[in-house]
C-alpha cells in the first residue's frame, strides 16, 4: 500500500465528548483510492432563485456541462439546497463507503448518537465513464436528546462532531454532506456524468452549485471531489489554498479536522467557524478570507482601517492565500467570491430573482435564457444571493458601514437597529 | 419549479455542423456544437475559398480564429465567445456582436478584434500586432506584456472601464482607455497596478489616474498635441466600428502613462 504523506500528517485522536466506546477503528482505507497524483484548472457554478422558486437538478448539469473542458473527468459535484422537503428538519448524512464494514461502523455511530428515520442507498444508474463508485447511502437523523443534553452542546455542534470523528476515524467512511434538506452529490468522473449517475435530475431545488475537477495538488478521489461540505454549507472551489497547512492547524484549534486531503475542506470549515460560530457578518467573513492588502487598508478612511488591522491580526490564520474562486451554497443564499486580485475567473449574472455565478459567461447563457445583467464581479467582493422569505443564517447583511460593522463585532447594542440579526 | 429547454444534456455535441455557403459567405449554426468540429468547419470553409465566416449561435466555444492566417477573411461571432478568441491570430478580421470570455488576443499577431460587449480577463495577453477594439468593459490583466517590433505595433482600445493590472510589463504598443460605455458608472475608471513593470509602448486614459494607481516604472503626463495627432486617427478607427460620436470621446482630457525606465527588472535576475 503506497501511503500518502498529507494523510499521514492528520490528527485521528476522537473528540473527548464522543469518545466513549464509538466501536471505530483508525485505518484511513481510502489511500487505495487516493494512491496517485496528476498536475493539470476547474470549472463551477452557482444558481439561487431568491423567491425561493424550485429549479430541476438539470439546471445545474447543463452549467457545468458546457465547462466540461475547464476539467479532466477527475472530479465532479454538486449540492442542492430544499432538495429534501419532506424531511425538511432532519440532518440528512450522505455518505460514501469503501465496503460494507466501513457502512457498519459508520451506521454504529448513527445509531449511538442520532434517532435514524430512514436510511437507505443513494439513487444511482449507470452512466459510462463512471466506475469504482463507493457504498452511497443517505440518512435522515435527529440527534439523541438525552446525548445532546450531556454533551452540552447545539444540535449543530453536536453534527460537527460526528462529521469529524467519522472522517477522521471511520476508515473507508466518509461523510460527503450533513445538512438540512440538502445533500451534496459527488464523485470522479466529469460533471454532467455525474449529475446523471445520481439522478439529479429528479431533484428540485432552490440553490445549486456544482463543479468540474481538475486535481492540481491532491488525488481525484470520490470523497476529494467537491463540493466540501458541513453542515448546511457547500463550497465549491477553483483554484489552490497554499496556506491550506497554517489554516487547517487554526481550525484544529476548533475541534475541526482536516481528513479528505484537499485544501478546499478548510474553506467549509473556515466559513462554519465565522459564519455560525463567532457569527461574524458576511462582508467581515469575506474579507478575513480575502484580505485586503496593507497598501489597500493604509488607503482607508481611519475607522475602517482599524476594523481591517483587526480583521486581519484575530483571523490571519484564516486568511485563504493563493487564487481562488468560491462559491457557498446554504439554506437560505448563496455566496460567490474570488481571491484579492482575482486570480481565477468568476462571472455573475441576474435574470428576474435568479442570481447566477460561473466560471464562464456560456455557462450562464445556457442556463438562462435571457440574462437582464452580465457582469465580471470586483476581486474579492461577494456577489450574494437571498432567497426572500428564509432564515438568513448569518449575522448581519453584506453591506454596513465601518461603524457598523465595528459594533457587530464588538456586539454594543445601539447599532441592532441598524444591524440585521436573524 | 422552472427547466430549461435550450441545449442537450451534454453540453456540446461533437458532431459537424451545418455550413451554408452562399457567394464567398459561409453561415455556420454553432449551436451546442463543440470547439473542435465549429473551428474545423470555420478552417474548412476558408480553404474552399470562403472570405467570410457567419457564426450563429456561439456560446462559449474556444479559439474562433486562433491561428488564422490572412487578411482579407473575416469571422463574425454572434453569441458569447469563448476563451482564447483570435489567439496567434494572423490577419483576419473577428467581429463579435456580444460579449467575449478570458484570453481574447492572446499573442495575437496581425488582423482586426472587434468585440461589441464587454471582455473578460488577460484581453491582448502578449500581443505583437494587430487591433482589439472592445466597446464596453473588460477585466483584470489587460494589455500585459503588449509588445512592438519596426512595423508591427499593437493597437487595443476599451471604450468602458477596466480592472487591476491594466498594462502590466507592457513593452510595446498602445494601450487606450475610456471610460465611457461602462455598467459601472460609480467604479473608478481602472484599478491598481497599473502598468506596474512597463518598460515599452504608452498607455492612454480618458480621465485621471492617482500616482498609487500606476507600478512605480510608470511616468504619468497630460496627454500633449502631439499626442493627440498619434490617438486621432486610432479614436476615429474605433468610433467608426461601434458608430459612436468622435466628438464626445474627445471632450474629456487623456492621461498618457510611459515607462520611465528600460528594463526595470534588468539587474533582479541577471549578472551585469
Amino acid at each position: 500500500m503506497e501511503f500518502n504523506p498529507l494523510l499521514d500528517r492528520m490528527p485521528v485522536d476522537r473528540l473527548p465528548s464522543l469518545r466513549d466506546d464509538a466501536g471505530v477503528g483508525e485505518r484511513p482505507r481510502y489511500r487505495e483510492e487516493a494512491a496517485f497524483k496528476i498536475h493539470g484548472g476547474c470549472g463551477l457554478m452557482g444558481i439561487c432563485d431568491e423567491s425561493g422558486t424550485l429549479m430541476e437538478g438539470e439546471v445545474a448539469i447543463r452549467a457545468m456541462a458546457v465547462q466540461r473542458d475547464r476539467g479532466n473527468g477527475l472530479g465532479g459535484g454538486y449540492a442542492g439546497y430544499g432538495i429534501y422537503p419532506e424531511f425538511p428538519d432532519h440532518f440528512c448524512f450522505h455518505m460514501m463507503y469503501h465496503d460494507v464494514q466501513a457502512k457498519e461502523e459508520a451506521e454504529a455511530v448513527f445509531d449511538r448518537y442520532f434517532t435514524v428515520d430512514l436510511a437507505e442507498p443513494l439513487p444511482t444508474r449507470a452512466v459510462k465513464g463512471i466506475s469504482d463508485a463507493p457504498l452511497l447511502w443517505r440518512y435522515f437523523l435527529v440527534p439523541d436528546p438525552h446525548k445532546l443534553e450531556n454533551a452540552e452542546m447545539s444540535a449543530e455542534d453536536f453534527v460537527v462532531h460526528v462529521v469529524m470523528l467519522i472522517n477522521s476515524s471511520v476508515d473507508g467512511a466518509f461523510v460527503a454532506s450533513s445538512g438540512k434538506n440538502m445533500g451534496a452529490f459527488k464523485g470522479v468522473g466529469f460533471p454532467e456524468e455525474i449529475g446523471h449517475y445520481y439522478r439529479l435530475e429528479e431533484y428540485e431545488g432552490h440553490t445549486w452549485v456544482g463543479h468540474n475537477r481538475f486535481p492540481t495538488n491532491t488525488p481525484g478521489w470520490w470523497g476529494g471531489a467537491h463540493p466540501f461540505t458541513l453542515l448546511d454549507w457547500s463550497i465549491v472551489h477553483n483554484g489552490e489554498i497554499s496556506s491550506y497547512g497554517i489554516n487547517s492547524r487554526y481550525l484544529e484549534q476548533f475541534g475541526y479536522k482536516c481528513s479528505l486531503g484537499t485544501d478546499t475542506e478548510v474553506a467549509a470549515y473556515l466559513f462554519d467557524l465565522m459564519l455560525r460560530r463567532h457569527k461574524l457578518p458576511l462582508q467581515l467573513a469575506c474579507k478575513a478570507l480575502a484580505s485586503p492588502l496593507w497598501s489597500e487598508i493604509d488607503r482607508m478612511p481611519e475607522d475602517e482601517q482599524a476594523v481591517m488591522r483587526a480583521l486581519r491580526s484575530v483571523y490571519g490564520p484564516g486568511m485563504l492565500n493563493g487564487p481562488f474562486a468560491i462559491v457557498l451554497g446554504f439554506n437560505g443564499g448563496m455566496v460567490a467570491l474570488n481571491d484579492r486580485i482575482k486570480l481565477r475567473p468568476l462571472v455573475a449574472a441576474r435574470q428576474g430573482t435568479k442570481v447566477m455565478v460561473a466560471s464562464e459567461e456560456s455557462a450562464m447563457r445556457e442556463v438562462l435564457d435571457a440574462p437582464d445583467d452580465v457582469w465580471a464581479p470586483k476581486a474579492g467582493e461577494p456577489v450574494v444571493a437571498r432567497i426572500k422569505g428564509m432564515d438568513w443564517p448569518i449575522h448581519g447583511d453584506l453591506h454596513l458601514s465601518a461603524k457598523e460593522v465595528s459594533c457587530a463585532v464588538t456586539g454594543v447594542d445601539a447599532c441592532t437597529d441598524i444591524v440585521e440579526v436573524s | 419549479m422552472t427547466t430549461t429547454t435550450t441545449g442537450p444534456i451534454e453540453g456540446y455535441l461533437r458532431i459537424d455542423p451545418e455550413v451554408r455557403l452562399e457567394g464567398d459567405v459561409a453561415t455556420i449554426d454553432a449551436k451546442s456544437v463543440y470547439y473542435k468540429n465549429m473551428n474545423e468547419a470555420i478552417r474548412g470553409a476558408f480553404a474552399e475559398g470562403a472570405k467570410k465566416v457567419v457564426l450563429e449561435n456561439v456560446n462559449g466555444q474556444r479559439y474562433i480564429g486562433t491561428g488564422i492566417k490572412g487578411k482579407d477573411l473575416r469571422i463574425d461571432v454572434h453569441g458569447c465567445a469563448g476563451q482564447d478568441m483570435a489567439m496567434f491570430m494572423d490577419g483576419p478580421t473577428v467581429e463579435v456582436f456580444g460579449n467575449a470570455q478570458d484570453g481574447v488576443g492572446n499573442t495575437m499577431n496581425a488582423g482586426k478584434v472587434i468585440i461589441h460587449g464587454d471582455a473578460g480577463d488577460v484581453l491582448g495577453y502578449g500581443m505583437r500586432g494587430g487591433k482589439v477594439f472592445v466597446r464596453g468593459d473588460v477585466g483584470y490583466r489587460v494589455g500585459i506584456h503588449m509588445k512592438a517590433y519596426e512595423d508591427n505595433v499593437p493597437i487595443m482600445v476599451c471604450g468602458g472601464k477596466a480592472r487591476d493590472f491594466f498594462g502590466e510589463y507592457m513593452a510595446g504598443g498602445m494601450l487606450v482607455l475610456l471610460g465611457m460605455n461602462t455598467r459601472f458608472p460609480e467604479g473608478p475608471l481602472v484599478g491598481g497596478y497599473l502598468g506596474t513593470g512597463m518598460h515599452g509602448g504608452t498607455i492612454y486614459l480618458r480621465g485621471e489616474v492617482e500616482p498609487w494607481q500606476t507600478g512605480k516604472e510608470v511616468g504619468i503626463f497630460t496627454a500633449d498635441e502631439e499626442d493627440m495627432k498619434t490617438l486621432q486617427p486610432v479614436l476615429a478607427e474605433y468610433c467608426e466600428a461601434f458608430d459612436m460620436d468622435l466628438d464626445a470621446v474627445l471632450a474629456l482630457p487623456f492621461t498618457k502613462l510611459v515607462p520611465v525606465s528600460h528594463r526595470p527588472y534588468g539587474k533582479l535576475y541577471t549578472y551585469l
